[in-house]
Protein backbone atom coordinates (compact mmCIF):
# COMPACT_ATOMS: atom_id res chain seq x y z
CA UNK A 1 0.00 0.00 0.00
CA UNK A 2 1.12 3.42 -0.55
CA UNK A 3 -1.07 6.42 0.42
CA UNK A 4 1.33 9.32 -1.94
CA UNK A 5 -0.31 8.67 -5.28
CA UNK A 6 -3.91 8.91 -3.93
CA UNK A 7 -3.41 11.53 -1.12
CA UNK A 8 -3.48 14.54 -4.19
CA UNK A 9 -6.68 13.33 -5.20
CA UNK A 10 -10.39 15.10 -4.54
CA UNK A 11 -12.38 12.97 -2.40
CA UNK A 12 -16.22 13.58 -1.09
CA UNK A 13 -16.41 14.53 2.80
CA UNK A 14 -20.06 15.01 3.36
CA UNK A 15 -23.19 16.36 1.61
CA UNK A 16 -23.42 20.17 0.98
CA UNK A 17 -27.15 20.38 2.00
CA UNK A 18 -26.57 19.16 6.00
CA UNK A 19 -23.43 21.20 6.64
CA UNK A 20 -23.52 23.24 9.65
CA UNK A 21 -21.39 25.50 11.59
CA UNK A 22 -20.86 23.36 14.69
CA UNK A 23 -19.52 20.48 11.84
CA UNK A 24 -19.17 17.04 11.56
CA UNK A 25 -16.05 14.50 12.55
CA UNK A 26 -15.54 12.37 10.09
CA UNK A 27 -12.30 10.82 8.73
CA UNK A 28 -10.12 10.81 5.45
CA UNK A 29 -7.89 8.48 5.01
CA UNK A 30 -7.10 7.52 8.38
CA UNK A 31 -6.65 11.23 9.63
CA UNK A 32 -9.66 12.76 11.62
CA UNK A 33 -11.27 15.74 9.85
CA UNK A 34 -13.95 18.37 10.45
CA UNK A 35 -16.45 19.45 7.44
CA UNK A 36 -18.15 22.43 8.63
CA UNK A 37 -19.19 25.84 7.17
CA UNK A 38 -18.72 29.53 8.09
CA UNK A 39 -21.02 32.28 9.08
CA UNK A 40 -21.32 32.70 5.37
CA UNK A 41 -22.68 29.51 4.71
CA UNK A 42 -18.78 28.88 2.95
CA UNK A 43 -17.42 25.10 3.42
CA UNK A 44 -14.85 24.26 4.99
CA UNK A 45 -12.99 21.32 6.06
CA UNK A 46 -10.05 20.79 8.64
CA UNK A 47 -8.03 18.00 9.32
CA UNK A 48 -7.31 16.72 13.11
CA UNK A 49 -4.02 18.93 14.34
CA UNK A 50 -6.01 22.11 12.45
CA UNK A 51 -4.70 22.48 9.38
CA UNK A 52 -7.04 23.97 6.97
CA UNK A 53 -7.74 21.46 3.80
CA UNK A 54 -8.34 22.33 0.62
CA UNK A 55 -12.64 22.38 -0.46
CA UNK A 56 -14.75 23.16 -3.23
CA UNK A 57 -18.55 22.10 -3.67
CA UNK A 58 -19.49 20.07 -6.28
CA UNK A 59 -22.25 17.79 -7.35
CA UNK A 60 -24.64 18.18 -3.96
CA UNK A 61 -20.85 17.06 -1.88
CA UNK A 62 -17.82 18.98 -0.29
CA UNK A 63 -14.74 17.84 -1.54
CA UNK A 64 -11.59 17.31 -0.06
CA UNK A 65 -7.50 16.04 -0.32
CA UNK A 66 -5.51 15.70 2.09
CA UNK A 67 -2.96 16.35 -0.07
CA UNK A 68 -2.42 19.35 -2.69
CA UNK A 69 -4.76 18.33 -5.98
CA UNK A 70 -2.92 19.37 -9.06
CA UNK A 71 -6.42 18.55 -10.83
CA UNK A 72 -9.30 20.31 -10.92
CA UNK A 73 -12.63 17.71 -10.29
CA UNK A 74 -13.55 15.84 -12.55
CA UNK A 75 -16.14 17.52 -15.15
CA UNK A 76 -19.96 16.07 -14.87
CA UNK A 77 -21.03 18.46 -17.74
CA UNK A 78 -24.77 16.74 -17.33
CA UNK A 79 -24.86 18.60 -13.72
CA UNK A 80 -25.40 22.09 -15.17
CA UNK A 81 -28.22 20.52 -17.86
CA UNK A 82 -31.72 22.48 -17.28
CA UNK A 83 -34.42 20.22 -16.42
CA UNK A 84 -32.12 17.62 -14.43
CA UNK A 85 -33.39 16.29 -10.93
CA UNK A 86 -30.25 16.26 -8.41
CA UNK A 87 -30.42 13.57 -6.00
CA UNK A 88 -28.84 13.14 -2.58
CA UNK A 89 -29.00 9.65 -1.73
CA UNK A 90 -27.10 10.04 1.48
CA UNK A 91 -24.43 8.30 3.23
CA UNK A 92 -24.15 4.43 3.36
CA UNK A 93 -21.03 3.49 5.49
CA UNK A 94 -19.50 0.21 4.32
CA UNK A 95 -16.83 -2.26 5.97
CA UNK A 96 -15.22 -3.08 2.86
CA UNK A 97 -12.50 -1.29 0.37
CA UNK A 98 -13.28 1.83 -1.13
CA UNK A 99 -11.57 0.30 -4.47
CA UNK A 100 -13.80 -2.43 -4.12
CA UNK A 101 -17.01 -0.67 -3.41
CA UNK A 102 -15.73 1.25 -7.19
CA UNK A 103 -15.88 -2.06 -8.90
CA UNK A 104 -18.71 -3.70 -7.63
CA UNK A 105 -20.44 -0.74 -9.08
CA UNK A 106 -18.63 -1.29 -12.45
CA UNK A 107 -19.98 -5.27 -12.43
CA UNK A 108 -22.65 -5.96 -14.44
CA UNK A 109 -22.91 -9.73 -14.02
CA UNK A 110 -23.95 -9.87 -10.59
CA UNK A 111 -27.66 -7.68 -11.48
CA UNK A 112 -29.81 -10.90 -11.50
CA UNK A 113 -28.35 -12.69 -8.80
CA UNK A 114 -28.24 -9.52 -6.04
CA UNK A 115 -30.48 -6.84 -7.61
CA UNK A 116 -32.98 -9.57 -8.30
CA UNK A 117 -36.30 -8.18 -10.79
CA UNK A 118 -35.15 -4.91 -10.06
CA UNK A 119 -31.47 -4.65 -11.75
CA UNK A 120 -31.87 -8.10 -13.29
CA UNK A 121 -33.73 -11.18 -13.05
CA UNK A 122 -33.06 -14.81 -14.18
CA UNK A 123 -32.87 -16.54 -17.50
CA UNK A 124 -31.35 -13.00 -18.59
CA UNK A 125 -28.05 -13.72 -17.41
CA UNK A 126 -25.58 -13.57 -19.88
CA UNK A 127 -23.38 -10.19 -20.04
CA UNK A 128 -23.43 -9.25 -24.25
CA UNK A 129 -19.95 -7.92 -25.33
CA UNK A 130 -18.86 -4.24 -24.92
CA UNK A 131 -16.26 -1.95 -25.13
CA UNK A 132 -13.92 -0.66 -22.34
CA UNK A 133 -10.68 1.71 -22.78
CA UNK A 134 -8.73 3.87 -21.12
CA UNK A 135 -8.74 7.23 -22.63
CA UNK A 136 -5.46 8.47 -22.67
CA UNK A 137 -6.65 11.91 -23.48
CA UNK A 138 -9.01 12.28 -20.33
CA UNK A 139 -7.38 9.68 -18.50
CA UNK A 140 -10.36 7.89 -17.59
CA UNK A 141 -11.46 4.24 -17.96
CA UNK A 142 -14.42 4.10 -20.03
CA UNK A 143 -17.12 0.92 -20.24
CA UNK A 144 -19.49 1.52 -23.71
CA UNK A 145 -22.25 -0.45 -25.38
CA UNK A 146 -23.12 -2.38 -22.31
CA UNK A 147 -26.35 -3.73 -23.15
CA UNK A 148 -28.88 -5.53 -19.72
CA UNK A 149 -31.98 -7.13 -19.33
CA UNK A 150 -33.31 -4.81 -16.44
CA UNK A 151 -37.14 -5.90 -14.97
CA UNK A 152 -37.02 -2.49 -13.57
CA UNK A 153 -34.38 -0.16 -14.79
CA UNK A 154 -35.41 2.99 -12.81
CA UNK A 155 -38.72 4.35 -10.66
CA UNK A 156 -39.25 6.05 -14.42
CA UNK A 157 -39.44 2.96 -15.93
CA UNK A 158 -42.87 0.78 -16.81
CA UNK A 159 -41.91 -2.97 -17.26
CA UNK A 160 -38.95 -4.38 -18.39
CA UNK A 161 -36.82 -2.83 -21.04
CA UNK A 162 -32.92 -3.84 -22.43
CA UNK A 163 -31.36 -0.66 -20.60
CA UNK A 164 -27.78 0.85 -21.96
CA UNK A 165 -25.04 1.81 -19.78
CA UNK A 166 -21.68 3.63 -19.63
CA UNK A 167 -19.65 3.60 -17.37
CA UNK A 168 -16.73 6.01 -16.27
CA UNK A 169 -14.09 5.95 -13.55
CA UNK A 170 -12.50 9.57 -13.51
CA UNK A 171 -11.25 9.25 -9.91
CA UNK A 172 -9.65 6.40 -8.44
CA UNK A 173 -12.66 5.90 -5.82
CA UNK A 174 -15.69 7.36 -8.25
CA UNK A 175 -17.20 6.24 -10.99
CA UNK A 176 -19.94 7.58 -13.15
CA UNK A 177 -22.99 5.84 -14.78
CA UNK A 178 -24.76 6.86 -17.75
CA UNK A 179 -27.97 4.53 -18.36
CA UNK A 180 -30.74 4.57 -20.39
CA UNK A 181 -33.31 7.16 -19.51
CA UNK A 182 -36.70 5.92 -19.62
CA UNK A 183 -38.47 9.23 -20.09
CA UNK A 184 -36.18 10.61 -22.30
CA UNK A 185 -34.43 8.95 -24.58
CA UNK A 186 -32.16 11.01 -26.62
CA UNK A 187 -30.71 11.85 -23.25
CA UNK A 188 -28.94 9.84 -20.45
CA UNK A 189 -29.61 9.25 -16.78
CA UNK A 190 -26.46 9.60 -14.58
CA UNK A 191 -25.90 8.05 -11.36
CA UNK A 192 -22.80 7.79 -9.53
CA UNK A 193 -20.77 6.84 -6.67
CA UNK A 194 -18.68 8.94 -4.91
CA UNK A 195 -16.31 6.72 -2.20
CA UNK A 196 -15.11 8.62 0.86
CA UNK A 197 -11.64 6.48 1.62
CA UNK A 198 -12.16 6.17 5.49
CA UNK A 199 -9.54 3.35 5.66
CA UNK A 200 -8.13 0.95 3.53
CA UNK A 201 -10.70 -1.15 4.77
CA UNK A 202 -13.70 1.14 5.13
CA UNK A 203 -15.45 3.68 3.63
CA UNK A 204 -18.38 6.01 3.41
CA UNK A 205 -20.20 5.44 0.03
CA UNK A 206 -22.26 8.61 -1.13
CA UNK A 207 -24.75 7.77 -4.18
CA UNK A 208 -25.75 11.11 -6.26
CA UNK A 209 -28.07 11.23 -9.22
CA UNK A 210 -28.91 13.60 -12.41
CA UNK A 211 -31.89 12.26 -13.57
CA UNK A 212 -34.61 13.59 -16.25
CA UNK A 213 -37.55 12.13 -14.26
CA UNK A 214 -40.56 15.14 -13.37
CA UNK A 215 -43.10 11.78 -11.73
CA UNK A 216 -41.44 10.05 -9.17
CA UNK A 217 -41.05 11.82 -5.71
CA UNK A 218 -37.66 13.04 -4.39
CA UNK A 219 -38.60 10.70 -1.28
CA UNK A 220 -39.26 7.73 -3.86
CA UNK A 221 -35.79 8.23 -6.33
CA UNK A 222 -33.70 8.08 -2.97
CA UNK A 223 -35.37 5.07 -1.78
CA UNK A 224 -34.65 3.03 -5.13
CA UNK A 225 -31.36 3.83 -4.98
CA UNK A 226 -30.93 2.98 -1.84
CA UNK A 227 -31.97 -0.17 -2.08
CA UNK A 228 -30.06 -0.91 -4.92
CA UNK A 229 -26.70 -0.16 -2.52
CA UNK A 230 -27.93 -1.74 0.08
CA UNK A 231 -28.72 -5.17 -1.54
CA UNK A 232 -24.81 -4.43 -2.27
CA UNK A 233 -23.55 -4.14 0.72
CA UNK A 234 -23.71 -7.24 2.73
CA UNK A 235 -22.26 -8.63 -0.30
CA UNK A 236 -18.94 -6.06 -0.41
CA UNK A 237 -18.55 -6.91 3.52
CA UNK A 238 -18.00 -10.67 2.64
CA UNK A 239 -15.67 -9.93 -0.08
CA UNK A 240 -12.26 -11.78 0.30
CA UNK A 241 -9.17 -10.57 0.17
CA UNK A 242 -10.66 -7.43 2.03
CA UNK A 243 -8.08 -5.49 -0.24
CA UNK A 244 -8.87 -5.21 -3.67
CA UNK A 245 -6.53 -7.76 -5.27
CA UNK A 246 -3.78 -6.30 -8.32
CA UNK A 247 -2.12 -8.70 -8.47
CA UNK A 248 -3.08 -11.15 -11.72
CA UNK A 249 -2.21 -14.04 -9.96
CA UNK A 250 -5.49 -14.06 -7.39
CA UNK A 251 -8.55 -13.67 -9.64
CA UNK A 252 -8.88 -15.36 -12.75
CA UNK A 253 -11.38 -12.52 -14.41
CA UNK A 254 -13.98 -13.49 -17.68
CA UNK A 255 -14.78 -11.82 -20.58
CA UNK A 256 -17.94 -9.84 -18.43
CA UNK A 257 -15.33 -8.61 -15.84
CA UNK A 258 -13.56 -6.11 -18.82
CA UNK A 259 -14.17 -2.89 -17.26
CA UNK A 260 -12.40 -4.42 -13.80
CA UNK A 261 -9.34 -5.56 -15.21
CA UNK A 262 -9.37 -2.41 -17.20
CA UNK A 263 -10.11 -0.37 -13.65
CA UNK A 264 -7.41 -2.53 -11.65
CA UNK A 265 -5.00 -1.92 -14.68
CA UNK A 266 -5.70 1.84 -14.16
CA UNK A 267 -4.94 1.92 -10.68
CA UNK A 268 -1.82 -0.01 -10.56
CA UNK A 269 -0.51 1.93 -13.60
CA UNK A 270 -1.01 5.35 -11.19
CA UNK A 271 0.49 3.79 -8.19
CA UNK A 272 -3.80 4.24 -6.91
CA UNK A 273 -3.13 1.33 -4.14
CA UNK A 274 -4.25 2.94 -1.23
CA UNK A 275 -7.17 -0.27 -0.65
CA UNK A 276 -5.48 -2.62 -2.55
CA UNK A 277 -3.24 -5.73 -1.93
CA UNK A 278 -0.45 -5.79 -4.34
CA UNK A 279 0.94 -9.23 -3.61
CA UNK A 280 -1.28 -12.32 -3.77
CA UNK A 281 -1.41 -13.56 -0.39
CA UNK B 1 -54.60 1.31 5.32
CA UNK B 2 -51.40 3.84 5.09
CA UNK B 3 -47.91 2.30 6.19
CA UNK B 4 -45.48 5.48 6.79
CA UNK B 5 -42.66 2.88 5.64
CA UNK B 6 -38.70 3.28 5.11
CA UNK B 7 -37.77 0.74 2.47
CA UNK B 8 -34.16 0.08 5.27
CA UNK B 9 -36.25 -0.24 7.76
CA UNK B 10 -36.42 -3.18 9.04
CA UNK B 11 -39.55 -2.63 11.94
CA UNK B 12 -40.93 -1.39 8.68
CA UNK B 13 -40.43 -4.18 6.87
CA UNK B 14 -42.22 -6.14 9.28
CA UNK B 15 -45.19 -4.57 8.67
CA UNK B 16 -44.76 -5.23 4.96
CA UNK B 17 -43.84 -9.00 5.17
CA UNK B 18 -46.66 -9.67 7.72
CA UNK B 19 -49.19 -7.90 4.99
CA UNK B 20 -47.49 -9.83 2.07
CA UNK B 21 -47.79 -12.98 4.09
CA UNK B 22 -51.50 -12.85 5.05
CA UNK B 23 -52.60 -11.22 1.75
CA UNK B 24 -53.81 -7.64 3.07
CA UNK B 25 -52.77 -4.59 1.22
CA UNK B 26 -51.39 -1.59 2.27
CA UNK B 27 -50.89 1.89 1.07
CA UNK B 28 -47.15 3.10 1.30
CA UNK B 29 -46.11 6.31 2.26
CA UNK B 30 -42.57 6.91 1.84
CA UNK B 31 -41.26 8.27 4.83
CA UNK B 32 -37.38 10.36 4.10
CA UNK B 33 -35.66 8.42 7.06
CA UNK B 34 -32.31 8.92 5.80
CA UNK B 35 -30.33 11.03 4.83
CA UNK B 36 -33.58 13.58 5.26
CA UNK B 37 -34.60 12.66 8.89
CA UNK B 38 -38.21 13.78 7.97
CA UNK B 39 -39.72 10.91 10.58
CA UNK B 40 -38.22 14.15 13.33
CA UNK B 41 -40.38 16.54 11.39
CA UNK B 42 -43.62 18.46 12.52
CA UNK B 43 -45.68 16.37 10.29
CA UNK B 44 -44.80 12.59 11.24
CA UNK B 45 -43.96 14.24 15.36
CA UNK B 46 -47.73 15.15 14.68
CA UNK B 47 -48.76 11.59 14.21
CA UNK B 48 -45.85 10.32 16.81
CA UNK B 49 -44.15 12.00 19.61
CA UNK B 50 -41.98 9.29 19.75
CA UNK B 51 -40.34 9.99 16.26
CA UNK B 52 -39.98 6.60 15.30
CA UNK B 53 -41.65 4.92 12.34
CA UNK B 54 -43.50 2.44 11.10
CA UNK B 55 -47.19 4.04 11.57
CA UNK B 56 -50.07 2.87 10.33
CA UNK B 57 -53.13 4.88 9.95
CA UNK B 58 -56.88 3.11 9.06
CA UNK B 59 -59.42 5.13 9.84
CA UNK B 60 -59.66 6.43 13.03
CA UNK B 61 -56.83 4.02 14.24
CA UNK B 62 -53.34 5.17 14.49
CA UNK B 63 -51.01 2.37 14.94
CA UNK B 64 -47.09 3.50 16.00
CA UNK B 65 -45.82 0.33 17.61
CA UNK B 66 -44.44 -2.52 15.06
CA UNK B 67 -45.94 -5.62 17.61
CA UNK B 68 -49.18 -4.15 17.39
CA UNK B 69 -49.46 -3.39 13.83
CA UNK B 70 -48.45 -6.88 13.36
CA UNK B 71 -51.26 -8.17 15.62
CA UNK B 72 -53.82 -5.92 14.00
CA UNK B 73 -53.22 -7.04 10.34
CA UNK B 74 -53.52 -10.98 11.75
CA UNK B 75 -56.20 -10.31 13.34
CA UNK B 76 -58.09 -8.67 10.21
CA UNK B 77 -56.81 -11.61 7.82
CA UNK B 78 -55.31 -13.94 8.99
CA UNK B 79 -56.14 -15.34 12.69
CA UNK B 80 -54.13 -18.49 12.70
CA UNK B 81 -51.13 -15.86 12.60
CA UNK B 82 -52.28 -14.96 16.16
CA UNK B 83 -51.61 -17.12 19.24
CA UNK B 84 -54.24 -20.23 20.28
CA UNK B 85 -56.32 -21.04 23.17
CA UNK B 86 -53.34 -22.66 25.03
CA UNK B 87 -52.29 -20.50 27.68
CA UNK B 88 -48.69 -21.44 26.89
CA UNK B 89 -48.36 -20.49 23.30
CA UNK B 90 -50.36 -17.28 23.92
CA UNK B 91 -47.54 -16.39 26.85
CA UNK B 92 -45.12 -17.35 24.42
CA UNK B 93 -46.01 -15.21 21.55
CA UNK B 94 -46.33 -12.34 23.99
CA UNK B 95 -42.45 -13.55 25.27
CA UNK B 96 -41.04 -13.20 22.36
CA UNK B 97 -42.93 -9.78 21.13
CA UNK B 98 -41.83 -8.38 23.85
CA UNK B 99 -38.05 -9.83 23.53
CA UNK B 100 -38.49 -8.45 20.06
CA UNK B 101 -37.76 -4.80 21.29
CA UNK B 102 -34.20 -5.92 22.74
CA UNK B 103 -33.47 -7.25 19.01
CA UNK B 104 -34.28 -3.76 18.02
CA UNK B 105 -32.41 -1.67 20.87
CA UNK B 106 -29.34 -3.85 20.19
CA UNK B 107 -28.82 -5.18 16.90
CA UNK B 108 -31.01 -2.69 15.26
CA UNK B 109 -28.31 -0.07 17.09
CA UNK B 110 -25.71 -1.84 16.21
CA UNK B 111 -27.00 -1.51 12.52
CA UNK B 112 -27.77 2.25 12.31
CA UNK B 113 -24.51 2.90 13.70
CA UNK B 114 -22.26 0.80 11.22
CA UNK B 115 -24.19 1.90 8.42
CA UNK B 116 -25.77 5.09 9.03
CA UNK B 117 -23.16 6.77 11.39
CA UNK B 118 -25.74 7.06 13.81
CA UNK B 119 -24.40 7.77 17.08
CA UNK B 120 -24.35 4.62 20.04
CA UNK B 121 -21.44 2.94 22.06
CA UNK B 122 -21.07 -0.01 19.15
CA UNK B 123 -19.05 -2.42 21.58
CA UNK B 124 -22.14 -2.48 24.03
CA UNK B 125 -24.58 -2.40 21.60
CA UNK B 126 -23.08 -5.67 19.87
CA UNK B 127 -22.33 -7.52 22.68
CA UNK B 128 -26.14 -6.87 23.80
CA UNK B 129 -26.98 -7.59 20.61
CA UNK B 130 -25.09 -11.01 20.95
CA UNK B 131 -26.45 -11.71 23.97
CA UNK B 132 -30.09 -11.26 22.50
CA UNK B 133 -29.21 -13.76 19.69
CA UNK B 134 -28.04 -16.90 22.41
CA UNK B 135 -31.15 -16.34 23.91
CA UNK B 136 -33.30 -16.84 20.62
CA UNK B 137 -30.91 -19.69 19.57
CA UNK B 138 -31.58 -21.45 23.01
CA UNK B 139 -35.35 -20.64 22.76
CA UNK B 140 -35.58 -22.02 19.23
CA UNK B 141 -33.33 -25.13 19.99
CA UNK B 142 -35.94 -25.99 22.78
CA UNK B 143 -39.03 -25.69 20.54
CA UNK B 144 -37.45 -27.98 17.80
CA UNK B 145 -37.13 -30.30 20.48
CA UNK B 146 -40.71 -30.29 21.62
CA UNK B 147 -40.98 -31.17 17.18
CA UNK B 148 -41.51 -27.20 16.70
CA UNK B 149 -40.22 -25.23 13.87
CA UNK B 150 -41.33 -21.46 14.83
CA UNK B 151 -40.50 -19.63 18.02
CA UNK B 152 -44.54 -20.19 19.83
CA UNK B 153 -45.99 -22.93 18.12
CA UNK B 154 -45.23 -25.66 14.73
CA UNK B 155 -47.04 -22.86 12.56
CA UNK B 156 -45.58 -19.11 12.41
CA UNK B 157 -47.34 -16.52 14.60
CA UNK B 158 -46.56 -12.83 14.80
CA UNK B 159 -43.61 -13.91 16.74
CA UNK B 160 -41.37 -14.69 13.94
CA UNK B 161 -42.24 -11.72 11.98
CA UNK B 162 -41.63 -9.02 14.81
CA UNK B 163 -38.15 -10.99 15.30
CA UNK B 164 -37.20 -12.11 11.89
CA UNK B 165 -36.16 -9.05 10.32
CA UNK B 166 -33.59 -7.93 13.09
CA UNK B 167 -31.87 -10.99 13.27
CA UNK B 168 -31.97 -11.78 9.34
CA UNK B 169 -30.07 -8.34 9.27
CA UNK B 170 -27.83 -8.94 12.58
CA UNK B 171 -24.66 -8.91 9.92
CA UNK B 172 -25.29 -5.71 8.88
CA UNK B 173 -24.12 -4.48 12.44
CA UNK B 174 -21.17 -6.16 12.52
CA UNK B 175 -22.48 -9.30 14.26
CA UNK B 176 -22.58 -12.46 12.73
CA UNK B 177 -25.13 -15.26 12.44
CA UNK B 178 -22.69 -18.55 11.69
CA UNK B 179 -22.19 -19.46 15.95
CA UNK B 180 -26.35 -20.30 15.54
CA UNK B 181 -27.43 -22.81 13.56
CA UNK B 182 -31.03 -23.51 14.94
CA UNK B 183 -31.37 -19.37 14.13
CA UNK B 184 -30.13 -20.35 10.51
CA UNK B 185 -32.59 -23.05 9.64
CA UNK B 186 -35.03 -20.82 11.59
CA UNK B 187 -34.31 -18.13 9.03
CA UNK B 188 -34.35 -20.49 5.98
CA UNK B 189 -38.24 -21.50 7.31
CA UNK B 190 -39.45 -18.04 7.61
CA UNK B 191 -37.62 -17.32 4.41
CA UNK B 192 -39.83 -20.48 2.56
CA UNK B 193 -43.07 -19.21 3.40
CA UNK B 194 -45.35 -18.34 0.95
CA UNK B 195 -45.74 -15.16 0.16
CA UNK B 196 -42.34 -14.22 1.31
CA UNK B 197 -40.78 -10.87 0.77
CA UNK B 198 -37.41 -9.63 0.49
CA UNK B 199 -35.70 -6.29 2.25
CA UNK B 200 -32.12 -4.89 1.11
CA UNK B 201 -29.92 -7.22 3.07
CA UNK B 202 -31.97 -9.64 3.58
CA UNK B 203 -32.10 -12.13 0.16
CA UNK B 204 -34.57 -14.66 -1.22
CA UNK B 205 -34.07 -17.96 -0.93
CA UNK B 206 -32.48 -18.95 -4.17
CA UNK B 207 -31.20 -22.94 -3.10
CA UNK B 208 -35.26 -23.38 -2.95
CA UNK B 209 -35.40 -22.74 -6.55
CA UNK B 210 -35.99 -26.39 -8.45
CA UNK B 211 -33.07 -28.89 -8.60
CA UNK B 212 -31.33 -28.97 -12.13
CA UNK B 213 -32.32 -32.38 -13.78
CA UNK B 214 -29.12 -34.76 -13.68
CA UNK B 215 -28.82 -37.10 -16.62
CA UNK B 216 -28.04 -40.74 -15.79
CA UNK B 217 -25.48 -42.06 -17.93
CA UNK B 218 -25.71 -45.70 -19.25
CA UNK B 219 -21.77 -46.52 -17.07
Amino acid sequence: MTMQAMIDEWYPVGLFSQLDQAGRTTTLMEEPIIVACDADGHAKVTSGNGRTLPVLVRYGHVWSSLGEPRKELFPIPEADQPGRRFVDVGCVRVRCSPLRAVENFLDIAHFPFVHTDILGAEPHTEVQNYKVEIREDVDEVWATQVKFYQPLAAKSASGGITTEYMYRVPAPTCSVLYKTCPPRPSEWDVITLFVQPLAEDLCDVWPWMALFDDVTSMTDLIHFQQTIFLQDRSILENQIPRLLPLDPGMEIPTRADLTSVAYRRWLKRHNYTYGAQLVAQ
Amino acid sequence: MKLYDYILSPSCYKVRLMAALTGVKLELRPVDFHPGAEHRGPELLALNPAGSIPILEDGDLLLTESSAILVYLAAQAAPEWLAGSKPEEAARVQQWLSFSGRLTASLGGARLHEMLLRPGDIGALQAQGIAALRELEAGLFEQAQRGKRFLAADRPTVADIACFPYVALAPDGGVSLDPYPTIRLWSRAVRALEGFIEMPGIHRLHELKPEPTVETGDA
